[in-house]
């Protein structure tokens, strides 16, 4: 666990502390696995945000990307009357093509990330509004989806299946981002693409896959939500989302300038992002007032890091600087 | 020059600077006179930028004073710095590449017209700055986009900028670490009129020979002392180089331990983007170390871009040992043992926030791995043998690349390739800001690849260099080869006439240039 990481743990144990002193029905198993759960969902697509970032780009599509793809799995399912297991690959194979798109048009087009997924944050959305007419597609009574629901929204020993597909996802993505090639490489792309190249990689193809990656993530997620809120309403679902999981991200130590981050990280900021949810909620302040606190926090949080790290530096650079500043 | 009666411009009196466990500076006296170049020497780390950095008010010394025009200064700030017209001519360039030449020259001090809404008058910008430029001998006017200019004629801004401050003491840290012989001789001149002219100059550089041409003093700093001052008739390499590392440096030169085999490395009418008219012919044998000269924007960096595979050949055929390979992108050029270490280190050499064994392993990687997974002690026990090899001065492989000096960051750019069997390497400028004593380590590796079978290519601007290290020399000139010059044809006369366009006195090279092509057959 790195220093980042530590510091985030010791945030959410004191944040929640507090909490609990000023309303110990924060700690009741029910406000637990409620917070779970909601870890649990947007943790999975906070880490393909975070990937993204990694390569030095990012991400404002997802939220669009989660009400398409839940509109048109809602439609398959009480509709159409597909099986889920279909429903369910088509989903995300729809996510995967987004973000094949996506990474096309950010590594052969040249085009900014910023450019790319903004442009894909209204495409998706309006997309979404206009296949249900702007109405709200809910599960209803469709027939044989007990099974999946109890998968995508039930419990098993008083957790959350969300929880644990995120503890899933967590560990196969931070195998994948710390012990693989392909994470190395995402790393490497992030902190200097150019000299990345210059080694033979084909920096495109990375990058590409970390776009690949968020979509089928956000796939995952689009199933998961969809059973939690069983409707989806495609002008407020998963509104805002990409924002809950840059700022997810960015408090789990990933630089927007690439090159820096954990899955570990991102996965603590998620749970602090929802523990800051939930007090406001627990300790009844307004809750017109969620946005502001998280905001706040955030804005905390970086300015005593970037405090922190202006104090290291200065401590590396003065003995370090005697020997290799003169060098160049 | 002054006699020592007369008041320097600058005296240093025993500047003291230490940092936990290292003294950077240790009672570093020197005095700088009006019209007098001051020579700078040292390997790297021997204190110069402390130095230097003491004088433009960045550190803050232990001890020691500073008197400039007869004053007395504890330490400098930066500001006061500036006010005493001390300016810095910085070899990590500080231009806006954003901005006009003009702009750059003035910037913060720009002429301002429209009272209150203080618009830059551009038409004074350009009156004040054009005859700078005029001074400098610049073939560029103020109007010129910076991001158009060469690193040449982005450091005559830099200059005109200091003058443009009627700086009384110029400091050259390397100008001309990137910069061709002509400009380089244009540097010197305009080195000389500044010294006419009365103002003071501190010239740091690796090339001894620029300090030959235009020092009238130097002093020499090891291991943050003054271990040395030369009058004007005793500058000459061996007495730099013996004061510099403490002992004589035998000729750069080793002959390859036997003549270079059949095959290698060939072009043959490669066409690259930078010259689409020109087709270039190149035949580089296994065994051999050829050096490549020319004035920058020669075509020679394009070339072996072209050869890597960063920028495909538009038409013609590389040739490995005979075969025709096909190109496209630098993992073509990889798989078949063809190598580049580029030019610009820290942007594509290496990934400078990585640790040494990232960076080693980074090519790779693959070998490194099993089913996709990294095998740590296989990447990091690979690198520490190359550290070892090498003699890569770091404590481990896990300290981040940014932290070595210019010498061992250039080791470990060529080290990620020394593990992956490489039967041509290329090496554009492979000792820029490298200091004289990792200059000899590299040379030393490149011949020991050569003596492997290894073909090896060395573009370089350095003559010292092309001159000592190479077996052949091949010279382009405006995007073709000139001529290729045998060992014993090698020589700076016929180098600088190949590369600006005239044919050198030998005949040999003068056939190669007659057949056309300006091949040598192998």
């Amino acid at each position: 666990m790195g220093r980042k990481e530590l510091g985030l743990l010791v945030l959410i144990v004191a944040v929640a502390a507090i909490t609990a002193v000023l309303n110990p029905q924060f700690l009741s198993a029910v406000n637990l696995m409620n917070m779970a759960n909601l870890i649990g969902l947007f943790g999975i697509f906070s880490i393909g945000q975070g990937l993204v970032i990694i390569t030095g780009g990012i991400d404002l599509a997802v939220g669009s990307m989660l009400a398409l793809l839940g509109v048109v799995f809602l439609d398959l399912v009480a509709n159409q009357e597909v099986a889920w297991p279909v429903a369910a690959l088509a989903v995300l194979a729809g996510g995967l093509a987004m973000g094949l798109a996506h990474g096309a048009l950010v590594t052969r087009m040249g085009l900014q990330p910023f450019v790319v997924t903004l442009c894909g944050l209204l495409i998706y959305r309006g997309a979404a509004r206009y296949y249900t007419g702007d109405s709200t597609i809910s599960l209803g009574f469709a027939d044989g989806l007990d099974t999946v629901t109890w998968l995508a929204a039930g419990r098993s020993f008083g957790v959350p299946h969300s929880f644990l597909a995120l503890a899933v996802v967590a560990l196969v993505m931070g195998v994948v981002l710390h012990r693989s090639v392909f994470g190395r490489y995402l790393f490497a792309v992030g902190r200097n693409e150019e000299a990345t190249r210059y080694a033979g990689i084909q920096t495109g193809a990375v990058v590409t896959g970390a776009y690949v990656v968020a979509g089928l993530l956000a796939g995952v997620a689009t199933v998961l939500l969809v059973f939690y809120t069983s409707s989806v309403s495609p002008s407020s679902f998963g509104s805002f989302y990409e924002l809950y999981a840059i700022a997810a991200a960015v408090l789990g130590g990933c630089s927007l300038r690439g090159g820096e981050g954990s899955v570990l990280g991102i996965v603590l900021g998620t749970v602090l992002l929802q523990v800051l949810q939930n007090l406001v909620n627990i300790l009844g302040i307004p809750s017109s007032l969620n946005f502001a606190v998280m905001g706040g926090v955030i804005l905390l949080g970086a300015v005593a890091d970037r405090h922190l790290v202006a104090r290291r530096a200065a401590r590396i650079r003065a003995p370090a600087g005697a020997r290799t500043a003169p060098a160049e | 020059m002054a006699a020592d009666s007369v008041e320097p411009l600058l005296a240093l009196e025993e500047i003291t600077k230490a940092y936990p466990g290292v003294v950077a500076l240790d009672r570093v006296s020197l005095h700088l006179h009006a019209g007098e170049v001051l020579g700078l020497v040292g390997e790297n780390g021997a204190g110069k930028s402390t130095l230097m950095k003491v004088l433009g008010g960045v550190v803050r010394p232990d001890a020691g004073r500073i008197r400039l025009h007869g004053r007395e200064h504890p330490h400098l700030t930066v500001a006061e710095a500036g006010a005493e017209g001390i300016a810095f001519v910085h070899q990590e360039l500080s231009v806006f590449d954003n901005l006009d030449v003009a702009a750059n020259v003035l910037i913060g001090r720009e002429p301002v017209r429209g009272g209150l809404l203080r618009l830059v008058d551009r038409a004074a910008c350009r009156a004040r700055v054009a005859p700078l430029l005029v001074r400098l001998g610049a073939d560029f006017g103020p109007d010129a986009r910076v991001d158009a200019l060469s690193i040449a004629q982005r450091q005559l801004v830099e200059i005109a900028r200091a003058l443009s401050m009627e700086a009384r003491i110029i400091i050259l840290d390397e100008p001309t670490s990137s910069l061709t012989l002509s400009e380089t001789d244009r540097l010197l001149a305009a080195v000389a009129a500044l010294r006419a002219a009365g103002t003071g100059i501190i010239y740091i550089s690796h090339r001894l020979g620029e300090i030959v041409a235009c020092a009238d003093r130097v002093t020499c700093l090891r291991d943050g002392r003054v271990v040395g001052h030369l009058a004007r008739e005793e500058i000459n390499h061996a007495a730099m180089t013996r004061l510099m590392i403490g002992r004589d440096l035998k000729s750069l030169y080793t002959p390859p331990a036997r003549p270079p085999a059949a095959g290698g490395l060939a072009a043959e009418g490669i066409v690259t983007a930078a010259f689409p008219d020109r087709a270039v012919d190149l035949a580089l044998r296994a065994g051999e170390i050829l050096g490549l000269a020319g004035l920058v924007g020669a075509g020679r960096t394009s070339l072996a871009r072209a050869l890597f595979g960063i920028e495909p050949a538009l038409a013609g055929t590389i040739r490995l040992d005979g075969d025709p390979v096909a190109i496209r992108a630098p993992r073509d050029a990889i798989r078949r043992g063809i190598y580049l270490v580029p030019e610009d280190r820290k942007r594509s050499g290496l990934v400078l926030d990585m640790t040494i064994a990232g960076n080693v392993s980074l090519p790779d990687l693959p070998r490194h791995a099993r089913a996709g997974l990294i095998r740590g002690r296989s990447e990091i026990g690979a690198a520490e043998g190359q550290r070892r090899s090498l003699g890569i001065r770091a404590p481990s492989v896990s300290v981040l690349a940014a932290t070595l000096s210019g010498g061992n960051q250039q080791k470990i750019a060529l080290a990620k390739w020394l593990a992956m069997r490489p039967r041509a390497i290329l090496l554009d400028e492979p000792t820029r800001g490298v200091d004289v004593g990792a200059k000899g380590e590299v040379y030393a590796l490149m011949r020991g690849l050569a003596d492997r079978g290894v073909a090896v290519l060395m573009i370089s601007s350095d003559m010292e260099e092309v001159i000592g290290v190479s077996d052949r020399v091949a010279v382009m000139h405006e995007g073709r080869i000139a001529g290729i010059l045998e060992r014993a044809q090698v020589n700076e006369p016929n180098i600088l006439r190949l590369a600006t366009g005239q044919q050198p006195e030998d005949s040999v090279a003068g056939r190669a240039e007659a057949a056309g092509t300006g091949v040598e057959a192998a």
